[in-house]
């Protein structure tokens, strides 16, 4: 293995193969100020891809025991603006549009009629924490179907009481943990936690999990895809 | 050690020994690797940052502040940014680097076997304790393929935990194979102190072993080795 060679050989020999390395240079591009968010953005992108592919519509997330559960004064209250928005929980309705055949405003015992399903699940916050949580409603699936959806549309969007948003495609719009959640821990939602509705979506980042829901549409175009991604996160967040 | 004493002494003046170590595929890996492990654990520390604790958030108990200016992507979504479209960058280097050694059959050159065994011994003492430097016949002595083989072993183990970060619900039985996800993001964590060790140690063995043995990193050869190749 060893070999002979004189001074002047050896120099054009490393040369040669240091050449060999210029490829590596191109990591290069990500220290291009104009070129790195472009790039950045690629990549989560793939990211999200890889997500979308590996998102499988019959695989449930973990569901635990009631005694798994945290108490429900542990259940982070997590927002972006303000704790309560002022809902008048009385004349609330969701909006309904977009690709449906039955748009309107819906009442919230109309979405109570749709079959409950109760289940405990954990909530995984972007930051890094995670709780396990006590949710019921009803399927978005359900509810899809009731207002006569065009589930072959791309997406769900959704409006909040406090001016939040947020979309989800339509694969995990229909997959069965996915609720339109009006109760926590068996009783109605607190304020706090996004009364009178919510999104409750374990296969999903927290951040997806709007609460307040005040408008609801189908659609294939997204003019907007989310409060946060908005901003530089993640638009599909699969968990 | 004697052998290589008497080759040297007995060369022609104009020629100098040389030994190819690392071929292009190897040091093509190792350089876009550290670059790839150096932003992998920058944007960590900036995604840490937003949640540096492990365990309940009510109520939080924080184990470290990790001071901005050594994180990476300015806040969690650029830190999330970096690490999502790095962590392809790391991946694919790693499955390049040990696809390359399989089937070229260079892994003999690093992998750690049976027959390194008792060589480590002799290597620690003459390290640590000033002992002779033992007869090494081959690029890696066996303390270093040790630790070459931990570090790939660290390697796949900090994506398959971070996999179960990323992934908790589609890989739900590798998060709770961790103990939840809070115990994949603590094995997360502890991977990357793990890395870093070796990393510190690698450094200081690259400054004691001087400039021809990092020179061979990035052509290939080393000149005058310090060793007696077969």
């Amino acid at each position: 293995m060893e070999f002979r060679t004189d001074d002047s050989k050896f120099k054009r020999m490393n040369r040669r193969e240091l050449l060999k390395l210029t490829p590596a240079l191109a990591l290069g591009v990500f220290a291009i100020p104009k070129l790195q968010t472009p790039l950045l953005k690629a990549g989560q992108g793939l990211s999200d891809w890889a997500s979308a592919k590996l998102f499988r519509e019959g695989h449930l997330a973990p569901e635990f025991a009631d005694s798994e559960v945290v108490p429900f004064e542990k259940f982070p209250i997590n927002d972006y603006d303000v704790d309560d928005p002022g809902v008048d929980l009385d004349s609330w309705t969701l909006s309904v549009s977009g690709a449906v055949q039955k748009p309107g405003d819906y009442k919230l015992e109309q979405v109570q009629a749709l079959p409950r399903k109760r289940q405990n699940t954990r909530h995984v916050c972007v930051e890094g924490w995670d709780v396990i949580g006590s949710f019921a409603g009803a399927r978005l699936s359900d509810f899809l179907q009731a207002v006569g959806a065009d589930t072959s549309a791309r997406f769900v969007y959704v409006e909040c009481a406090d001016d939040y948003y947020e979309s989800l495609d339509m694969a995990t719009a229909l997959h069965p943990q996915t609720l339109l959640c009006y109760e926590m821990y068996d009783r109605p939602l607190t304020r706090e936690h996004g009364a009178p509705l919510r999104l409750t979506i374990p296969t999903k980042i927290g951040y997806k999990q709007a609460k307040y829901l005040t408008d609801l549409k189908v659609t294939n175009v997204l003019e907007k895809v989310g409060y946060w991604e908005d901003q530089g996160y993640s638009s599909f967040y699969g968990l | 050690m004697r052998e290589a004493v008497l080759e040297i002494e007995s060369r022609d003046a104009e020629e100098i020994p040389a030994v190819y170590e690392h071929p292009w595929a190897v040091r093509f890996c190792h350089w876009v690797n550290a670059v790839a492990l150096l932003v992998m654990v920058g944007s960590g520390l900036q995604i840490f940052r937003a949640f540096p604790s492990f365990g309940a958030k009510i109520p939080q108990k924080d184990l470290l502040h990790w001071p901005k200016a050594f994180a990476l992507g300015g806040w969690l979504a650029g830190g999330l940014e970096w690490h999502l479209t790095f962590a392809w960058i790391y991946v694919a280097t790693g499955l390049f680097y040990v696809g390359y050694q399989m089937f070229s059959g260079n892994y003999r050159q690093v992998v750690f076997g049976p027959r390194d065994i008792p060589g480590v011994w002799p290597m620690v003492r003459h390290y640590f304790l000033f002992g002779p430097r033992p007869l090494q016949r081959e690029v890696y002595n066996p303390l270093q393929k040790l630790a070459y083989t931990s570090a790939i072993g660290l390697g796949i183990f900090s994506v398959v935990t971070g996999i179960a970060v990323w992934k908790p619900v589609q890989f739900s039985w590798l998060t709770a194979l961790m103990g939840g996800f809070q115990g994949a993001r603590i094995l997360h964590f502890a991977v990357m102190w793990a890395i870093l060790f070796f990393v510190l140690g690698h450094l200081v063995m690259v400054v004691l072993h001087g400039w021809n043995n990092f020179l061979s990193m990035l052509t290939g050869w080393k000149k005058d080795p310090d060793y007696a190749p077969r």
